[in-house]
């Protein structure tokens, strides 16, 4: 296939990616590494590779709306940026040395699990005393509501941690943001506010992303003329998402075309890494 | 607001939006100017990305800087790349100030920790 024809398949996948990703609020990973993968027969440490930087964009560009509201706890992300980071680097380390229908499979099992987890309606509890450990790394804080700030604690802060390290291990091992299992962290274990667990993860995402990017970068999985429309496609793609979003509130025809569609990715995904075709 | 001398989150919070727009501004601006060069020189060649093809020439900054001044698109990107990788690395740099103007020595700490383990990274990839 010649560069030009390639490119532009590329940018407009990518493109609905970075939308889809967005509005599911998953990201743009999930979709476009099945797409170069399967689609496309892209080597999937190069898919992997350009999904990554893309990951960067989106959450750098994301974060910074979201951290002038003044709803991301700059501190949990800071304490919890070391978990993940650690666990990045795990997982870029991991990508190396194992085979790729293994990748795969995992890649499958996640999806599947993300998706599943986005359908889960969870109960907000506010607990305005942290646990000991919170309080001590002053992680507790407050957020704006239209009824003034409301105060909120953090709890099982150890178990939060834990998480994160799996967080951002599966996030180096398959170039995705695993904002899901962020917020799972943040939200079941350590009983933080949705809105706060939300726009926290995302600021942490582009931090453990650079942390297995660097990695990736120095072991040649960044291919330039890959990542371009990857990066521009997913960027744009979700730039439109987040425009959508705030005109509309997340309908219900558009969750199932979107589990319909992860569903058949995960399959495929797990279908191929098993026979062995990726 | 001379007579409040100390540096407050919320100070941290508006610098961070700052940089990371920015960051996100300039290197996607650079990434497009080689993606276009790049199509513009090479659109009609054949490529194939099945197979890894292992460590292209600009990995290192003397690889780079030589493909930018030979104006290579690839070398551009790649430029573009690593100007976005820097984003968030650079937030952090900003946070560890930040925290240290604010005299949180703990937060001071904790954020060293983590460009630590991200600078850990960048050295492991070089090995092996």
């Amino acid at each position: 296939m010649s560069v030009i024809v390639l490119t532009l398949i590329i940018l407009v996948g990518a493109y609905f990616a970075g939308l889809l990703g967005s509005l599911t609020g998953l990201g743009g990973g999930f979709i476009i590494i099945p797409l170069l993968t399967l689609g496309l027969h892209v080597n999937i440490h190069y898919a992997i590779g350009a999904s990554l930087v893309s990951v960067i964009a989106t959450s750098s560009g994301s974060a910074a709306a979201y951290v002038k509201e003044g709803i991301t706890n700059i501190r949990i992300g800071m304490f919890l940026e070391i978990a993940t980071t650690i666990g990045a680097l795990a997982g870029a380390m991991l990508a190396m040395h194992v085979q790729t229908h293994v990748i795969a499979v995992i890649f499958g099992l996640i999806l599947a699990f993300s998706a599943f987890m986005s359908f889960i309606k969870k109960v907000e509890v506010i607990n305005a005393e942290g646990s000991a450990a919170a309080t001590t790394l002053r992680l507790n804080g407050t957020f704006p509501t239209a009824d003034g700030p409301v105060k909120y604690g953090v709890h099982n802060v150890g178990g939060g941690f834990f998480m994160m390290v799996f967080a951002g291990m599966i996030s180096g091992l398959l170039g995705i943001g695993s904002g899901a299992l962020k917020v799972l962290a943040m939200d079941t274990i350590m009983r933080i506010p949705f809105k706060v667990s939300t726009t926290t993860s995302n600021f942490m995402i582009g931090v453990t992303a650079a942390a297995s990017a660097v990695v990736y970068l120095q072991r040649g999985y960044i291919d330039p003329g890959l990542s371009m429309p990857v990066v521009v496609g997913v960027l744009l793609g979700a730039l439109s998402g987040s425009k959508i979003l705030v005109h509309t509130k997340s309908s219900g025809w558009l969750r199932w075309v979107f589990t319909i569609v992860v569903g058949i990715l995960a399959f495929q995904m797990i279908y191929n890494g098993i026979t062995g075709k990726i | 607001m001379a007579a409040q001398p100390n540096f407050k989150d919320k100070d941290m919070q508006v610098i961070i939006g700052w940089v990371l727009r920015l960051g996100v501004i300039v290197s996607m601006a650079v990434v497009f100017f080689g993606g276009a060069l790049y199509l513009y020189r090479h659109g009609h060649s054949i490529t194939d990305y099945s197979v890894f093809k292992g460590v292209p020439d600009f990995v290192n900054p003397s690889g780079i800087i030589n493909g930018i001044l030979a104006f290579r698109g690839r070398a551009i990107i790649q430029a573009g790349i690593i100007l976005l990788v820097a984003t968030p690395v650079l937030r952090i740099l900003c946070s560890a100030i930040g925290f240290i103007l604010e005299k949180d020595w703990l937060y001071t700490a904790i954020t060293i920790l983590v460009l630590l383990i991200i600078f850990i990274s960048m050295l492991t990839g070089h090995a092996g």
